[in-house]
């Protein structure tokens, strides 16, 4: 930590050929919706472990307690219309972007409410409205993917309308998926063409029981694989959202600007396993406590007391909200009926013929149009 | 109206370039397909005409410019993907099977996937094992991708004119042999459907059907067989994913025998699944059961007189017509 400690004790993100001014923070009411976002997510994901061991959730489910400042900080840095695209532990981010929690939960309980009308799971987080291109099962391929959503904007500002590139894509992934090729590619294609994507790679330091040490070379230096692309990378606490916020807003709006790629390292920790059938055996108790102590939703609720007026009554209220609203996910979700049989043809092709029946699109979308 | 005649690889340039002048959200990318003109001269002249942002050069980076590709196509762009071979898409496996394929299904009905990747399928001439790959029985498996074999330049241009307009993932399998031959190309503007084999052959004792190059095979075997005595009907099915089984149905009712060459290989292939339905819904008219005709059930030999032999060649067509038709 000695390395990040020095680089956050900097007003500016220093990068191979790149010096950059740290944002400012914006005005208390947004640092408060923040913290309502880290709350909803934390709510979320506890009520989403519940659901699993009630047999309401099925499958793979992997949860983002621990990480909810580094969907909060980033996304807010970004425009409504900048494109998402994620790993598998997703449900945090489509929350941040805006997607009702009762479509997510919806989702993983496999019933017609949810975003994918129960065809994606747990791991699938789609949301057109919200430019959210999706969650993403295979390690690093959503890699790929985020350069090409980046070239679509690039190539929609300026081939289709004759313009100046003006989007920036986040494309968020695991440490898992600096050890797979793709993700290599990805960056290669990106700094070929200057294409303006964020690689926000969230190091929670396992992929699945394997720590990052015992995966991939030069774990302590990790800048070192964007640097082999002439990419430019910032190392950022993924436990603060206020910093992780400063770097994110000055760093998409230089790769708006300069239509270029950056590789950003969140440093964060996840507090439950792998997946929700992973017993933790790999790592130390002493560790975990560790880890515990600096907690990104308990910092801000510090920084927002001492700095901003706001009470711990108010905070109680905020959690009394978020856990109504889940509640109230949950409720939707269970009433939300399973999906019905001819989804099973539909979906598959754009245009009926044969057994296909076409598309249709799922119900949040109809709820919330474009 | 007067004979256009033009290679089958001009067809298929024909095809890209009148697109990409009614679509701007077309676009081309591959390897070697902007400067070089194309490893296969496929492309020739597209940079001149559409410049760099749209005929796109790639580094050998199958899995990612495909994956690049695709996450461009859920935003609505339509690019068309050249493998320099299907062979080399091996390692693109990932992006175009579980990405391309299956994005519609596990958004939900909220992103397409309007895509096009072709390139050479199957053996060329001495390649070795590893670039004389058939892919269409190892990809067809999977559901959510369309995939066409043209059989000559009308069916090229026309084939692909459908395959960029159309919303779903398109494979679309050019063989390099193929890509010289000529052949009449209207001048205006026409598409083939997906889904509507032709009966390439006329013939009233036994069905061959197959799809792209081996159809050309085929021809040599009817020439042959109908010396013979043996009268063949030729089914080119042109599409795979949809695959016209009424017309090949049709056919065996009435020939009451059926040949299917397959240029993959056997086991759980194309030829086994047409030969599947075949059996099912002419159950009651067949005269023998379907025979099948493949590449050997080993990887393809670079020796000249090996590969000749492991393709399925007019002499493995003539017999497996004389085995159906009860002519050993």
């Amino acid at each position: 930590m000695d390395k990040l400690d020095t680089e956050l004790k900097k007003t500016c993100i220093d990068s191979r050929h790149l010096q950059l001014e740290k944002a400012p923070l914006p005005e208390s009411g947004i640092l408060i919706g923040w913290l309502r976002q880290m709350l909803l997510i934390r709510e979320f994901e506890v009520r989403t472990m519940q659901a699993y061991q009630n047999r309401l959730i099925g499958g793979f489910c992997h949860v983002y307690i621990g990480q909810e400042a580094v969907a909060v900080g980033s996304i807010a840095s970004l425009n409504l219309d900048d494109p998402i695209v994620l790993a598998y532990r997703c449900h945090g981010h489509a929350l941040v972007r805006g997607m009702d929690p009762k479509y997510c939960m919806a989702e993983m309980f496999g019933r017609i409410g949810g975003c994918a009308k129960g065809k994606g799971g747990s791991m699938h987080m789609f949301d057109a409205p919200h430019h959210l291109y999706g969650g993403h099962g295979i390690v690093g391929a959503q890699t790929p993917l985020g350069t090409g959503l980046a070239f679509a904007t690039k190539y929609e500002d300026e081939v289709l309308e004759d313009g100046k590139s003006s989007h920036v894509t986040l494309c968020y992934l695991g440490d898992g998926a600096l050890n797979q090729g793709a993700f290599y590619e990805a960056m290669n294609l990106a700094g070929l063409f200057n294409l303006p994507v964020i690689f926000v790679l969230e190091n929670n330091r396992y992929s699945m029981g394997t720590s990052i040490e015992r995966g991939t070379t030069m774990a302590n230096e990790l800048h070192t694989k964007s640097d082999a692309h002439g990419i430019e990378h910032a190392i950022v606490d993924g436990k603060d959202v206020l910093s992780l916020y400063q770097s994110f807003k000055s760093i998409v709006d230089w790769c708006r600007t300069e239509s270029r790629p950056f590789f950003v390292e969140a440093q964060t920790y996840r507090y439950k396993g792998h997946s929700m059938s992973d017993p933790r055996k790999y790592r130390t108790q002493e560790e975990e406590a560790r880890e515990d102590e600096v907690d990104c939703i308990a910092r801000l609720e510090k920084f927002l007391c001492q700095e901003h007026d706001v009470t711990p009554d108010g905070i109680k209220q905020l959690t009394r909200q978020v856990k109504t609203q889940v509640r109230e996910a949950v409720e939707w979700a269970k009433e939300s009926p399973e999906t019905p049989m001819e989804e099973l043809y539909k979906d598959v092709y754009v245009d009926h013929w044969g057994p296909f029946t076409g598309t249709s699109k799922p119900q949040m979308m109809q709820d919330e149009p474009q | 109206m007067s004979e256009r005649i033009i290679e089958f690889r001009e067809a298929l340039c024909e095809a890209m370039s009148e697109e990409m002048r009614t679509d701007q959200k077309v676009f081309l990318l591959g390897e070697e397909v902007a400067q070089y003109n194309g490893a296969y001269k496929i492309s020739k002249g597209m940079l001149d005409e559409f410049g760099p942002r749209r005929v796109i050069d790639t580094p050998i980076s199958e899995s990612g410019f495909s994956g690049m590709a695709i996450g461009a196509a859920m935003r609505g762009l339509r690019p068309i993907v050249e493998f320099m071979s299907w062979s080399f898409s091996l390692v693109a496996a990932d992006p175009i099977l579980n990405n391309a394929a299956k994005m519609l299904y596990m958004s939900g009905g909220q992103f397409g996937c309007p895509i096009v990747f072709r390139g050479n399928d199957g053996a060329g001439g001495q390649l070795g094992s590893t670039h004389s790959w058939c892919i269409e029985s190892l990809y067809a498996n999977v559901p959510g991708l369309k995939m066409a074999i043209p059989y000559d330049a009308y069916d090229a241009k026309g084939l692909l004119k459908t395959a960029i307009r159309d919303d779903n993932p398109v494979f679309f399998l050019e063989s390099e042999r193929l890509l010289s031959i000529t052949g009449h190309v209207p001048e205006e503007d026409y598409t083939v459907p997906f889904g509507q084999a032709l009966i390439r052959r006329q013939g009233a004792d036994c069905t061959i059907i197959s799809f792209g190059r081996p159809l050309y095979f085929c021809q040599e075997a009817a020439i042959e067989l109908a010396k013979e005595g043996i009268d063949c009907e030729i089914i080119d099915g042109r599409t795979i994913r949809p695959l016209d089984i009424e017309t090949m149905v049709t056919s065996v009712k009435k020939t009451n025998a059926c040949v299917v060459v397959d240029q993959s290989w056997s086991f759980a292939s194309i030829g086994s699944e047409v030969a599947s339905q075949i059996h099912r819904y002419c159950f009651d008219d067949l005269d023998n059961f379907v025979h099948r005709v493949h590449s050997d059930d080993v990887p393809t030999p670079y020796a000249s007189n090996l590969e000749q032999a492991y393709l399925p060649n007019t002499r493995k067509i003539c017999e497996a017509v004389r085995g159906a038709t009860y002519n050993t």
